[in-house]
């Protein structure tokens, strides 16, 4: 579903990723891990095209993402994104939120669009929140309401960039809920995380990515109770 | 001996009696006021218009810092326009630019003072739409909108409540900078207040009304800003 073939990327004269492939198939929930700075967050960009990649190719099915004749809008209405510091608008309700892009891009109407985001809205236990703005919110809803806005869309595959590390420990729980429920509903998943329980339980495969590269990959009951690499030992031991 | 004592016992109300209401001379102040408004009203919609322009030149500046060319004439103009005195701007566009044209003095001064604001105004813009965190830009990017209809319906609205403060301040320094255009022979407010001091031979109540002018407007522009701006502010944030 998703192809990466020698992906680089530079800022500047610092290189970030030095040569990443790997291929995502449908239904795959990937949990990429590693210590800060280590690329995960830019490689998860990369994806979307949010950063450039300076070489390489990322396909996306039929599609080569970075390519030079590529509509990148229509590519990213397929890949939903979930941010670390959510990233709601701030000047729209909730409900507006959510049905902004489906509507503005007429892939539903109004009514349509209403329909579907409060029957989202309804999966996360926030349907009273609909006419509420995000400043009203805690961390946990809005991330939760972020995620929402993003299924809108009806994406094939969600990217998740530390959906969790700007939330206060006690809402950590409801995110990773409905994150868990996502995936039982065989959505394709990427997620860049630190939550070792949450890799431990849903992923398909879990990565560490450190320098820029992928230095281990393998399934959760491996990747933690064998880890090969001498820097994912050192890693696992911190973290554990 | 009696006229000595005469005038010295002129009292301060026959004094502002003759500055301002002795031959209807409260006329001419509003005559003045008249000016002032109109450069003031014109060139601040001229300026808000080149304004707007001059910020989205100079944010087509590419990511890496580089210049494109709208940022690059962009900067140039923001940095000539601020590295100069106002009234030099108005006195080159009346006495070379516009010396030939058939404008009046005061399109002259509505255009120089528009030209003026607009490179302040731009940099208010561009400051407030990159104070709009850039996460707004990437949420809206990432569901598929375009840039520009990110900007549309995200980052402009927010970026108004930034914008919003300083451009009432540009609005008002605008107001005060007109005072120059006496320079190029144009009878605003403070022109007035000036030439009816030389009269009557006694400025100081002349320059008093007009500085009292000059405040009570200011001062009802910056309630009905305020007003604006809480306005703004509720219905973001409720």
């Amino acid at each position: 579903m998703i192809t990466v073939k020698d992906l680089h990327k530079s800022f500047g004269d610092l290189q970030v990723l030095k040569g990443i492939n790997y291929e995502v198939d449908k239904g795959q929930k990937i949990v990429i891990v590693g210590p800060s700075g280590s690329g995960k967050s830019t490689f998860l960009r990369c994806l979307n095209l949010l950063e450039i990649p300076t070489s390489g190719e990322v396909w996306f099915e039929d599609v080569q993402v970075n390519g030079k004749k590529t509509d990148i809008n229509k590519v990213r209405r397929n890949m939903g994104m979930v941010f670390q510091h959510f990233n709601l608008f701030n000047n729209l309700s909730i409900i507006d939120n959510i049905t902004l892009a489906p509507v503005t891009l007429k892939l539903q109407s109004k009514e349509e669009a209403k329909e579907n985001a409060l029957a989202l809205l309804r999966r996360v236990n926030l349907e009273e929140k609909a006419d509420a703005y995000p400043a009203q919110l805690s961390g946990g809803q809005k991330q939760r309401i972020a995620i929402v806005r993003s299924l809108a869309m009806q994406p094939k595959v969600m990217l998740f960039d530390e959906p969790t590390s700007a939330l206060d420990p006690e809402m950590v729980g409801e995110v990773l809920d409905v994150m868990k429920e996502l995936a039982e509903s065989g959505m394709t998943m990427i997620v860049v995380t630190h939550e070792m329980g949450f890799a431990r339980e849903v992923a398909s495969k879990v990565l560490f990515m450190d320098e820029g590269l992928i230095l281990e990959e393998n399934t959760p009951e491996q990747f933690f109770a064998k880890p090969e690499n001498p820097r994912l030992q050192d890693f696992l031991s911190k973290v554990l | 001996m009696t006229a000595t004592i005469l005038l010295a016992s002129t009292s301060l109300s026959e004094r502002f009696y003759n500055a301002f209401i002795e031959a209807d001379r409260w006329k001419l102040y509003l005559d003045g006021l008249v000016v002032t408004l109109e450069i003031t009203l014109f060139a601040a919609i001229l300026g808000v218009l080149i304004g707007l322009v001059i910020a989205f030149m100079q944010l087509s500046r590419r990511k890496n810092g580089k210049h494109s060319i709208f940022s690059l004439l962009a900067t140039i103009y923001v940095d000539v326009i601020r590295g100069t005195p106002s009234v030099l701007q108005l006195m080159i566009m009346y006495f070379v630019i516009f010396s030939a044209s058939p404008f009046s003095g005061t399109v002259i001064a509505i255009i120089s003072f528009g030209v003026n604001s607009g490179a302040y105004v731009s940099e208010i813009i561009r400051a407030g739409i990159l104070a709009v965190d850039s996460g707004q830009m990437e949420a809206g990017r990432s569901l598929g909108l375009t840039r520009a209809t990110t900007m549309r319906k995200i980052v402009i609205p927010q970026a108004v409540k930034n914008i919003l403060p300083p451009l009432g301040n540009e609005f008002i320094v605008l107001m005060k900078e007109t005072a120059i255009v006496g320079y190029v022979a144009l009878q605003d407010l403070t022109r007035v207040a000036n030439l009816i001091g030389s009269r009557t031979y006694d400025a100081f109540p002349p320059l008093i009304i007009a500085a009292v002018v000059y405040f009570i407007i200011i001062k009802i522009l910056t309630i009905l800003l305020g007003k604006l701006e809480r306005r703004l502010r509720k219905s973001d944030n409720r």
